[in-house]
């Protein structure tokens, strides 16, 4: 029954009518992923006139683009978008299907998953092929202390979230041949329990520091008002908060709350950037447990660097803000 | 209204440190708590009750030991606890265990079921929704809060990438919540005094309505395959770069940690 | 003998930890800084049923027991001793005599006030000219139809600020010494009372110390705690049970120091190592860590004795003895081991240390308490 499963699918998620990077990127994961298994890609866009984006789902790695479409699918509800996927998944039966771990993909997949009484393997940060053809689902475990490879042997299909950001997209082919197919979404609308009544889009409000999974903190070397703005765009750039040493906090640049150190807030974020902090130890008790810590300090004695995984040697007050005009440059191509 | 909260003791993640030479996990004398939010989802099933009137009932799956946590969910104000223990459970992926909560939730009446997001110890948010997928409920995942409350729907804010939308979800339903969407309350020195004079109900395979293959290892379609340890610091002497350089250098760490 | 906390008591102190973790000692440098009264923090512990951890549930309280009050100081003062003192004061110095002494009408009238937390208590005894020798009170109770008339003067009262019920002594017959004294309670409301200036202190900076001014006030006949020329006896046992909440804060006083002194020593490196790898740094701190340990078992066999109605007075003066000494000890060598920077108000222990000191001297002072233990000792 396993080996009848074939061919690796990816929701292609599209909110408003784009694309995410993230589906982009999972179609160049699966094109690498069918490759091994010698499969094809299908993508699988939903929604309300999306075909439109189908060119780019096979400009991005996928064989074949099914579209189903229908006036309920034009925002992301659980119950709509599962009824299509569900017709879609039992009735083709493929072998592997990823979703981003999105706020989407983690209402859907599992939804899904436990309709189709298979496995589901949460936010991977790595997927991989057998020997025997599996497929090898690695993510984070106890925080991020732990690494914990999945397999889904004896259940069809394999499905799996995937984090933004993991997968390398495939080059844009516009030369790629592919074909699109349209699914007839055949909804059954005495199911559908969910209204959105509203969606309120917002500025991202600051969390707490202590809850950030990326922090950008600046000391002493970047206590001016102009280097903190390059602090607060590598920031924004990277999806995470402002933080700072002492100095900086006294100076009357960011209120206390922002302060890491031992009479601040201790932190222990997955990424620590450290811009301009020479790494009293008053400041490294409070940040010292971060998951990866990357260091900038124009002494290369400073105690910072005791601490670091990266440490770079020169001015934060220079480096942070192309570092963060690099980074938006990336983004932009990426999408 | 009928609150039932699903609850999960963790070990507290954050106090897990690693050996800084080998890398391997320290988890001796770490404290089992209730998993944080679970904890929100239960604050937001003890104000939806001072609203609306009703009984909170709190359930959870796992050991015996497992039953501190419904001391504390009673001394935190909830009415009725059961703890949901049998060997037949053990080594359950999300889809067993949310199969064993299901047969447990079919045989109690409820209006509203909530579930903490995702647990810290594996973080797969994927309980919620295989529950409430099991049960043939609507679900809203990621509620911050219940902004209104009726006789049969519920009006939830809920936090999406873009910022929040608010939905209307018909009840019975299953909520998700996040423990920063709300502060949750401490436990009261009576509820503390009397939470162990209290009965917490003990259920096993027997109490619920779930066939045996599709609960604990048996019923689990994914297994570990092996697991390893993040490893620890390797900074080696700061480089010293062009500020350019500097950058690609970060650039590609970044990208090997999956931030960018 | 059993020297586990049971399940309950185990409970408790988690809520009572994390309380004092995320709502108390953020605010307590500011509070020392400030010398404000925790109002907002007053007012949720009310909420969680902390300011009547060991009274009946009938009268509002929360039906624990005097164990789980003395982990509730503790746990509060590690974090603020401010905050810690102004729930002693009110538990052990007017509550429980209330509920001791008091008749059904007046346990009815304030102790669910008191234990609810509506109302703060406080307990007037010390006066300019009696201290030590309390025996020696000058404030005078004249009995005027339905009524009493004191006079005087009460000072370095905790709470008086904040209170609005206290425990006042007076003469009632100064012919007949300490069996002249009575016990009174008075509002803060009552005609001719008043509350002085605060005092500006060394410690413990947050508590609202005050005089109490009585001028002619008048108090209702009904308020008269327990029987006239019973007060010494009231005011004396009344503060045998406030020695188990003052040990209780000297006890957390010394967790803490020592706490930020355990931090510190495996954080701050000087000659290349971490000063907790010096042997003199440890040698040190076991003796401190020894100290405080027995400090705990002296606090909580006191408090077990007065839970179970045994006697109880010389083990409450021997663990407030004992640790409020270790107290004043831990926290100054505390200081000693952040060397400058414990000097400094940037980090917590040069204020330990300085709210250490006022448990050697109030609610009996050190040389007060040797004099109640070598009196049960030589009875």
């Amino acid at each position: 029954m396993k080996s009848d499963h074939k061919h690796v699918f990816v929701f292609a998620e599209q909110r408003d009518g784009i694309l995410q990077p993230v589906a982009i990127e999972l179609l160049g994961k699966a094109r690498e992923l069918a490759d091994a298994l010698q499969e094809e890609v299908y993508a699988l866009l939903v929604g309300e006139r999306v075909e439109p984006l189908a060119p780019e789902c096979i400009a991005r790695g996928a064989d074949k683009v099914l579209v189903a479409e229908a006036p309920e699918l034009a925002t992301y509800t659980t119950e709509p978008y599962t009824q299509v996927l569900y017709r879609i998944v039992s009735e083709r039966e493929p072998s592997i299907v990823l979703f981003g771990a999105t706020t989407i993909g983690r209402d859907l997949a599992p939804r899904l998953s436990a309709r189709l009484a298979t496995g589901l393997t949460a936010d991977c940060t790595a997927l991989d092929v057998s020997p025997d053809g599996d497929l090898l689902m690695t993510r984070p475990a106890f925080g991020g202390n732990l690494m914990a490879t999945i397999l889904c042997k004896e259940h069809r299909p394999q499905m799996s979230t995937v984090r933004p950001g993991v997968a390398r997209p495939h080059p844009r082919d516009p030369h790629r041949q592919g074909a699109v197919e349209r699914v007839d979404a055949r909804l059954d609308p005495s199911k559908f329990k969910v209204k959105v009544l509203q969606t309120l889009r917002e500025e991202k409000t600051r969390v707490d520091i202590a809850a950030a999974r990326v922090l950008v903190s600046g000391g002493r070397g970047m206590g001016n008002p102009s280097a903190l703005n390059a602090i607060e765009e590598l920031a924004t750039a990277l999806g995470g908060e402002v933080s700072s040493s002492r100095a900086v906090v006294d100076a009357g640049l960011l209120p206390r709350e922002r302060q890491v150190g031992q009479t601040g807030k201790t932190v222990r974020p997955d990424i620590y950037i450290a811009a301009g902090i020479s790494g009293a130890i008053q400041h490294l008790a409070g940040m010292e447990e971060s998951g990866y810590i990357i260091a900038i300090n124009k002494d290369k004695y400073a105690p910072i660097f005791q601490v670091a995984d990266l440490g770079i040697v020169g001015d934060a007050a220079r480096i942070v803000p192309l570092l963060a005009a690099k980074i938006r440059a990336l983004r932009e191509t990426k999408q | 209204m009928n609150i039932i909260v699903c609850i999960k003791q963790v070990p507290d993640t954050t106090e897990i440190k690693l050996d800084p030479t080998t890398g391997t996990l320290l988890r001796d004398g770490v404290p089992s708590i209730m998993n944080p939010d679970d904890k929100g989802g239960l604050e937001i099933a003890l104000r939806l009750k001072e609203q609306r009137g009703g009984q909170v009932t709190v359930l959870t799956m796992g050991p015996p030991q497992a039953e501190e946590i419904l001391r504390e969910a009673l001394a935190m104000g909830v009415d009725r606890a059961i703890l949901l223990s049998d060997r037949k459970f053990a080594g359950a992926d999300t889809l067993a265990t949310s199969n064993a909560l299901a047969g447990a939730l079919r045989t109690l009446p409820f209006d509203v079921v909530i579930a903490g997001r995702q647990a810290i110890d594996g973080d797969t948010a994927q309980v919620g929704p295989q529950v409430a997928e099991h049960l043939d409920l609507p679900q809203v995942t990621y509620a911050e809060e219940i902004a209104r409350a009726d006789d049969n729907c519920l009006t939830v804010r809920r936090a999406i990438e873009e910022g929040h939308q608010i939905v209307e979800v018909a009840l019975p339903c299953l909520l998700t919540v996040s423990a920063g969407a709300v502060r949750p309350r401490y436990m009261s020195v009576r509820g503390v005094v009397e939470a162990h004079g209290r009965e917490v109900e003990r259920w096993n395979f027997d109490s619920i309505s779930v066939d045996e293959r599709r609960v604990g290892l048996k019923g689990s379609p994914t297994r570990v395959f092996k697991s390893f340890a993040r490893g620890g610091r390797n900074a080696g002497t700061p480089r010293e770069v062009d500020p350019g350089e500097a950058a690609e250098i970060i650039i590609e760490r970044l990208q090997e940690k999956f931030i960018l | 003998m059993n020297f586990s906390l049971t399940k309950t008591q185990e409970l408790f102190l988690r809520m009572i930890r994390e309380f004092a973790d995320k709502e108390v000692k953020p605010l307590a440098a500011e509070v020392d800084e400030q010398e404000r009264f925790p109002a907002e923090t007053v007012k949720k512990m009310a909420g969680l049923g902390l300011m009547g951890i060991p009274f009946p549930t009938e009268y509002g309280g929360a039906g624990g027991d005097n164990l789980l009050y003395s982990l509730a100081v503790e746990e509060l003062s590690r974090a603020c001793a401010t905050t810690g003192v102004i729930l002693s004061a009110h538990t052990s110095l007017c509550a429980a005599p209330l509920h001791e002494f008091g008749s059904p009408a007046q346990r009815a009238k304030y102790l669910p006030r008191l234990a609810s937390g509506e109302w703060l208590g406080a307990f007037g005894l010390t006066e300019p000219n009696a201290g030590t020798d309390a025996s020696a009170q000058q404030t005078t109770a004249e009995e005027k139809d339905d009524h009493y008339l004191l006079n005087g003067n009460k000072i370095f009262i905790t709470n008086a600020a904040r209170a609005r019920v206290y425990i006042v002594f007076a003469m009632t017959d100064k012919s007949k010494g300490t069996r002249g004294i009575s016990a009174f309670i008075v509002e803060r409301d009552f005609p001719g009372f008043s509350v002085g200036k605060e005092e500006k202190k060394m410690g413990i900076r947050g508590s609202a110390t005050c005089e109490l001014i009585m001028t002619n006030c008048i108090v209702p006949k009904d308020n008269l705690l327990g029987q006239t020329g019973k007060g010494f006896g009231i005011a004396m046992k009344t503060l045998d049970g406030g020695r188990v909440g003052i040990a209780a804060q000297a006890l957390g006083i010394a967790q803490g120091a020592l706490d930020e002194t355990v931090k510190y020593v495996k954080e701050r490196k000087q000659f290349g190592k971490a000063i907790g790898q010096f042997q003199n740094t440890q040698f040190q701190l076991a003796d401190l860590e020894t100290k405080v340990q027995a400090a705990r078992l002296l606090v909580r066999s006191a408090a077990f004795k007065k839970d179970k109605g045994l006697p109880y007075a010389a083990d409450a003066a021997m663990a407030k003895l004992f640790a409020a000494e270790t107290a004043m000890e831990v926290a100054t060598k505390a200081v000693q081991f952040h060397g400058g920077y414990g000097y400094t108000r940037e980090y917590p222990v040069e204020r330990m240390m300085r709210d250490a000191k006022i448990t050697e001297i109030y609610e009996g002072t050190s040389e007060v308490q040797r004099m109640v233990i070598a009196s049960h000792l030589l009875k």
